[in-house]
């Protein structure tokens, strides 16, 4: 498993990894429950930061998944895409998307740590 | 009764028949003398082979599986099955609708062009539009409809703009929709009225946006109580509004979109106006627009000359055409003979009375599954079960014993941005009895939780079927029977 103090998070519970890799969170992969689909990005896209990169189907309904910053895809999990069980079973390690060569690493200042992203998740859940 | 039917493949022997047809006496051409040898199978079709006395008992058996409106509640009503009047279907069936063919000419269907053509005029004067268009055949091609409309009436004002709005409570139709119509979407979050957050607004509201969709009342079943002042952003910036308007049977006789300031809305015939649903339609999305976008509609269009009924197929300015020939016509005439039958009073007794009823079941309901947002509602109420999924008890587990109950299992897990969701919406033919059974069931159910939580989570106990693998069924969907 990747080392979770390294990763980065977002308010839209992606995790990018110090070189590149991306995926959810565990908290989001519970969240959406059985994960049946996963529709990544073809190697060699350019995405901006926060730009809609992909998406991900469970039984419940799809969600987008959103690039944390800019950079050009340079490589895809094909595993995952076969096998949609892994982000469910392996959020943080055979469960990621795709890698990005980061453009501009300030983008990942304004991202969470694992710490941060545990409190923000306690503010996150609706109040009523 | 067994639940274990077979499929009918399976029940196949070889060489039985339903049907034989009498030797032919007449001498007939070789088939490859008819059909080119490329058209040609190579193989039988794979049928399945059986008497009619077999066919009849499998699906007589199959049907008496089913679980209806006809016979039991269905707590999302509109949204999934609710009761449609039985003389829909008289009409419907009459042979100058059933037996018109759409190639005929049009002065033989004089009958079938005035009834669209009052259909469209009725449904402008309940939505305040100017111009209706028929065709679409589902809510989702409504929504295509009506934003290629706007594309080109943006087209024709010579403007290119990229953007549409759409909330996070949107049906997830919204942002399909868009983005097949060529526009990147962007999404605006809720406040904790559950209305759309205005400040959230008017930082994404541009020159760039086309569209802003809204939904009224919203699928959490409130009135967007600011529609005015996002009516007002909305065109400040030249973009269009657009109304989902899927819940359109809380407002019917009671609100005018157009007044509200819609520009563009589709109807769910199957949803407010009792054509039957589910299973797959057929359904139809009729979409209304103001004056200046009427021109874009969909042809073929019904015009009225004088006292006679024309059908004009092309226009410059349309967008062309959606669906074939005048879209599901025997929705049409259900939905016909539902406003007909009821008229504008009994329309606005059916809105009235889906509030109230609505309103009635939150009451009893709220203590045990807190609502969303703690208000009276429209049609419909978001409750919320995630006091007991902390338990380990999912709102899954809890409509999953409802079954075992003799009701349907509400929707749930949406609107999206509410946890444990569940959707309640009785519609307006169920009777108080009716509903304080389904409130009954709940307590119930909730005093399981308490004394026997194990039960939830096996339940349903007596349903044909048990609780089915959808996660292997959408990973692994075998769709095709194959030998």
């Amino acid at each position: 498993m990747l080392n979770l103090n390294h990763l980065k998070f977002a308010k839209t519970h992606e995790w990018i990894s110090p070189d590149g890799k991306i995926g959810i969170s565990e908290h989001a992969q519970k969240e959406i429950t059985d994960v049946v689909f996963v529709d990544i990005p073809s190697i060699g896209k350019s995405l901006a930061k926060e730009e809609e990169a992909g998406s991900i189907e469970s039984v419940k309904a799809a969600f987008p998944i959103y690039a944390p910053c800019s950079g050009k895809v340079i490589a895809v999990n094909e595993n995952v895409a076969k096998d949609p069980s892994m982000v469910n079973q392996s959020p943080y390690e055979n469960g990621w998307f795709f890698q990005l060569e980061i453009k501009d690493a300030n983008e990942l200042q304004n991202l969470m740590t694992h710490d941060q992203y545990q409190e923000f998740l306690k503010t996150e859940v609706p109040s009523h | 009764m067994n639940p274990q039917e077979p499929l009918i493949f399976e029940l196949s022997v070889r060489d039985r028949r339903a049907l034989e047809f009498p030797a032919c006496d007449e001498q007939s051409p070789e088939i490859e003398q008819l059909i080119p040898a490329k058209f040609l199978r190579k193989k039988l079709p794979c049928l399945p082979e059986v008497s009619e006395f077999d066919i009849v008992r499998h699906f007589t058996r199959l049907s008496q599986l089913n679980f209806s409106a006809d016979t039991n509640f269905y707590p999302l009503g509109s949204c999934t099955m609710k009761y449609n009047p039985k003389i829909n279907e008289k009409t419907s069936s009459l042979a100058g609708f059933t037996d018109a063919h759409p190639y005929q000419d049009e002065s033989h269907l004089e009958g079938t062009l005035e009834l669209l053509w009052n259909l469209e005029k009725m449904l402008c004067e309940l939505t305040g539009m100017d111009a209706f268009s028929l065709h679409p055949a589902a809510g989702a091609q409504g929504e295509l409809t009506g934003l290629l409309v706007a594309k080109k009436y943006f087209k024709t004002l010579g403007e290119n703009r990229t953007k549409v709005l759409v909330p996070d409570s949107a049906h997830g139709t919204n942002p399909a929709s868009g983005k097949i119509a060529g526009y990147s979407i962007k999404s605006v979050p809720s406040n904790k009225r559950g209305r759309i957050d205005i400040d959230a607004l008017k930082n994404v509201l541009d020159k760039n946006v086309a569209l802003v969709m809204v939904t009224c009342p919203n699928t959490l079943g409130l009135f967007e109580d600011q529609i005015l002042e996002i009516s007002k952003l909305a065109h400040e910036v030249g973009a269009l509004l657009y109304m989902d308007g899927a819940n359109f049977n809380a407002l019917v006789g009671l609100a005018e979109p157009a007044k509200l300031g819609f520009d563009i809305m589709h109807l769910n015939l199957h949803k407010t106006f009792s054509v039957p649903h589910g299973g797959g339609g057929p359904g139809a999305g009729p979409v209304g627009v103001i004056q200046k976008l009427s021109k874009f509609l969909p042809t073929p269009r019904i015009l009225k000359e004088k006292d006679k009924f024309k059908i004009m197929l092309e226009s410059e300015s349309a967008i062309g055409q959606v669906r074939a020939f005048f879209g599901n016509t025997g929705a049409l005439v259900r939905a016909y003979t539902y406003i007909v039958s009821l008229g504008h009073d009994g329309l606005k007794d059916v809105s009235e009375n889906a509030i109230l009823n609505a309103n009635y079941l939150l009451s009893q309901l709220k203590d045990l599954f807190p609502p969303f947002v703690p208000e009276t509602c429209m049609h419909e109420s978001v409750l919320s079960g995630s006091r007991y999924a902390k338990d380990g008890i999912k709102t899954l587990d809890i409509v999953k014993r409802l079954l075992d109950y003799g009701f349907y299992a509400p929707t749930i897990y949406f609107p999206l941005i509410v946890p444990e969701a569940m959707m309640i919406e009785p519609t307006e033919t169920e009777s108080k009895k009716s509903m304080e059974d389904f409130v009954s069931a709940l307590k119930t159910i909730a005093q399981e939780m308490k004394d026997n939580p194990q039960t939830l989570k096996e339940g349903p106990f007596t349903t044909p079927v048990r609780r089915l693998d959808e996660v292997l069924a959408a990973r692994n969907p075998i769709l095709k029977w194959k030998q």
